[in-house]
């Protein structure tokens, strides 16, 4: 690297042109990233981060425009091209195999040689030297399965350093860490940087910007809205430069007004599918007129524990009250007759059919509903009409009953399973990660709807792996971890104290 | 006859009765470990057969009709290949329409050429595979206990039978000591980390099927010149299907292979054996429950016995490149 002249940008993106059909992905993008940086983009979800990116790493080429390694133009043809350029990808679903070992994966594609044997002894010695070099310590004969999340990742980081990449590309890597495991990647990444690699990150989290970049580079709708250095520009202008207009990014709510006890779990226990106990021995309260936020890392039985409440997964021991009635065995349309919403952890496996037009998944649930028809029998002009003016209360774009619920955004595919389970004015309303993939504007709608649903003196659940989100809307806070609740904050509560005990390291 | 005469006899029979299956479940191991689903192994397994007794009868030679049925054999890997990898369609429905041809296929082309009902001519000697007498089995016949499974079971098969064993060996060799192998087992697993690392998966996922071809080549030919002296309607008889359920019950991996597919292999020999036969106190018992015993066995032992088998997780899913 030395006889490149320092000024020489690590890479340049010179009017990188990409359509999908009739969507319009990548639109005349330039970037220019320092070598020796780290530079982020940001980006709603939608706004052409990934298909930037997917270009410089030789998974799709670009329509038009020319990619510069090191100043000199290069065609990056597939990933063994990018490979070649010294391009490395840490994906955010990790591109690992789990039933591998470390040192299998990280000599995948990079063998050398038609036998294992050899590979297997130099790749042993080279993984040290990356861990000595740079703080990477990974068990090389551990199976990937059997590792947590972020030492995957840190796998996903040593694959790519040890195909000699000089240039990284980190794809939301911290949507799957808890707060300390992201903690040592940003150490992790500023070695890195020092010791003079480049590294791009992906995010749409405005603190991971502030706290790690050098550069950040703003998109919006498939086009690079605006490149700053990070000392110099704010959270409110990155955010107000991703969506295009003003947001809120505080949460306002008054204080809480608790009044009794509408759902109570006590010594709840839920096991999976393998057997394995997931939810150990809960027991909490949700009154009316509060949002009991859970806390965890993904993973540790918040999942489950939703489940057992709404009445799909079937707890081993244990029970759930309504109303101070027991309700085990109560199927979840029973649960609904007596008040009880769900807003479930994915929208597309549980929430929406995506093959349904909008309007029939509007009622997916309420299809028994005397209001939408008699007997077998549905009445389609008032399912319709009653999608009719959900869209228009809770903004759904396109506004458009007929379409099919596949092709509305990640936000608007939301919006319409919040519009259906909250406009049944139920008593109590159960909602896993009510944000994932839905964009700012729509999660600023999202949660004003959920404080207003408080304020109306309804007991709220809210699950979700977005801290964040937790400390900004509940008025108490349950930290899970391994299955157990270890802990319960206000919803003030610091986020270095709940981190660690998402960790499960404080109480 | 005694007990032991009557165990060696059955034995033997077990053992040319497996190495049909060896053969197909080594060669759906090659295709479901990349993720390909292979329910087509029947079909692939009866085309050559055909094949092999064509060009066994029309050449004389043996080893010729080894090479036709592996060639067809690989032929109808490459259409599946062609159907489900390059143009992502269902591996099963493609695997099941490969069955059909070929059953459809051998009766007609058979009539057409032998006018024997479906029949092919029968193979003259020289263009069979006979079975080798190994050195000392004479001598050894009067030793107590080892002569006569030495003599009987361990000698006097063909050579494809010992080829059958010597790809056990070789199989786990190239899955687990190769870099084609690391490529194939990462292929069936997760497309995505072998794509990222700049391999082709579909290029990886073709040559799993060349493999299977070649190996089910054997099974069809042993079929119909080495255990047969001609090619007989349907003579894979469900075979292919009886393989798969050993491959599953062995859990995807070569050796257990060999001892599914040898158990099997005895079951089926053992069903021959009680054929007529009544047993005390129960009385005659139809052959169609040994017959069955291999399928009942497997869903047995699937439903728990030896835990969760856990099918490559990517198998029977076309890749396709997230956007």
């Amino acid at each position: 690297m030395s006889f490149d002249s320092p000024k020489e940008p690590a890479i340049e993106l010179v009017g990188i042109d990409k359509k999908f059909g009739t969507v319009h992905a990548n639109k005349n993008i330039n970037l220019t990233v320092a070598k020796g940086s780290i530079h982020g983009i940001i980006g709603e979800n939608g706004a052409g981060k990934s298909t930037l990116m997917s270009i410089l790493y030789g998974f799709y080429q670009a329509d038009h425009g020319e990619i510069r390694i090191s100043g000199k133009p290069m065609t990056i043809r597939d990933s063994q091209a990018a490979i070649a350029a010294g391009i490395g990808m840490v994906h955010q679903h990790f591109m690992l195999v789990e039933n591998f070992t470390v040192l299998e994966n990280v000599m995948l594609g990079a063998e050398g040689g038609q036998l294992l044997a050899k590979g297997v002894a130099s790749a042993r010695k080279e993984l040290k030297r990356l861990e000595d070099d740079y703080g990477l310590e990974v068990d090389p004969d551990a199976v990937i399965e059997e590792l947590p999340v972020g030492s995957q990742q840190r796998v996903e980081i040593l694959k790519a350093l040890y195909r000699g990449a000089d240039i990284l590309i980190l794809d939301e890597p911290t949507g799957v860490l808890t707060p300390p495991e992201a903690d040592h990647l940003f150490k992790v990444l500023r070695v890195l940087r020092d010791q003079g690699k480049t590294i791009i990150l992906i995010t749409h989290k405005l603190r991971e910007i502030m706290a790690i970049t050098d550069t950040v580079s703003v998109m919006r709708r498939g086009e690079m809205v605006a490149t700053r250095k990070t000392a110099e520009t704010t959270v409110e202008e990155l955010a107000e430069l991703m969506v295009g207009r003003r947001v809120l990014l505080r949460v306002e709510k008054g204080a809480a007004h608790p009044g009794g006890v509408l759902m109570s779990v006590r010594n709840l226990t839920v096991k999976d599918s393998r057997g394995v106990t997931m939810v150990d021995d809960v027991s909490f309260d949700v009154r009316a007129g509060e949002i009991v936020g859970i806390a965890g890392v993904a993973g540790n039985g918040q999942s489950e524990l939703l489940e057992a409440i709404a009445g799909i997964r079937k707890p081993s021991s244990g029970e759930i009250f309504i109303d101070g009635k027991p309700v085990a065995g109560v199927d979840p349309a029973g649960l609904r007759d007596l008040g009880l919403a769900h807003i479930p952890e994915d929208r597309h496996h549980m929430g929406l059919v995506l093959k349904f037009e909008e309007y029939e998944n509007s009622i997916l649930g309420y299809h028994r509903d005397p209001r939408y028809g008699r007997g077998p029998f549905l009445d389609l002009d008032a399912m319709r009409k009653d999608a009719e003016e959900k869209i228009g209360k809770y903004d759904i774009r396109p506004p458009n009953p007929r379409l099919r619920t596949a092709n509305f955004s990640g936000g608007n595919q939301q919006k319409i399973v919040v519009a259906r389970e909250i406009e049944r004015d139920p008593k109590m309303l159960l909602i896993g990660q009510p944000t994932r993939g839905v964009d700012i504007g729509a999660i600023e709608f999202i949660h004003k709807r959920i404080i207003e649903m408080r304020d109306a003196g309804k007991a709220v659940l809210l699950v979700s792996v977005e801290l964040d989100e937790i400390r900004s809307l509940s008025d108490r806070i349950l930290v899970m971890f391994a299955g157990r609740i270890v802990g319960e904050k206000s919803g003030e509560a610091g986020e270095q104290t709940l981190g660690l005990m998402m960790a499960g390291i404080a109480a | 006859m005694d007990y032991f005469d009557i165990f060696i006899s059955i034995l033997g029979s077990a053992i040319r009765l497996s190495i049909p299956l060896l053969f197909t479940a080594l060669a759906g191991l090659f295709s479901e470990r990349a993720g390909i689903f292979d329910i087509g192994l029947e079909g692939k397994m009866l085309a050559s057969a055909f094949a092999a007794a064509c060009v066994a009868y029309w050449t004389g030679n043996a080893w010729l009709g080894l090479l036709g049925g592996i060639g067809v054999s690989i032929v109808f890997s490459f259409v599946h290949g062609f159907a489900s990898i390059t143009n992502r369609g269902n591996q099963i429905v493609s695997g099941v329409a490969l069955n059909f041809v070929a059953a459809g296929l051998t009766i007609v082309l058979g009539q057409a050429w032998f006018r024997q009902g479906g029949r092919t001519g029968q193979v003259p000697p020289e263009g069979r595979f006979s079975s080798i007498v190994l050195p000392g089995a004479d001598m050894m016949r009067d030793v107590p206990i080892i002569g006569p499974l030495y003599a009987h079971v361990i000698s006097g098969n063909n050579i494809l039978t010992y080829i059958a064993f010597l790809m056990v060996p070789i199989s786990w060799w190239v899955l687990y000591r190769t870099r084609f192998g690391l490529r194939l087992r990462a292929v069936g697993e997760n497309p995505g980390a072998v794509d990222t690392a700049g391999i082709s998966v579909a290029w990886m996922r073709y040559r799993s099927l060349i493999v299977a071809g070649f190996l089910c080549g054997f099974a069809g030919t042993y079929l119909s010149i080495a255990q047969s002296a001609a090619f007989i309607n349907n003579m894979s008889a469900g075979k292919g299907y009886i393989a798969l359920a050993a491959l599953i019950f062995a859990k995807w991996k070569p050796v257990p292979v060999m001892l599914a597919c040898l158990l099997f292999g005895f079951l089926d020999a053992f069903a021959n054996f009680m054929q007529g036969k009544s047993l005390p106190l129960i009385g005659e018992v139809p052959v169609q429950i040994f017959q069955a015993l291999p399928y009942i066995l497997t869903c047995v032992l699937l439903a728990g016995f030896i835990g969760t088998a856990r099918p490559p997780k990517a198998g029977g899913v076309p890749y396709t490149k997230e956007r």
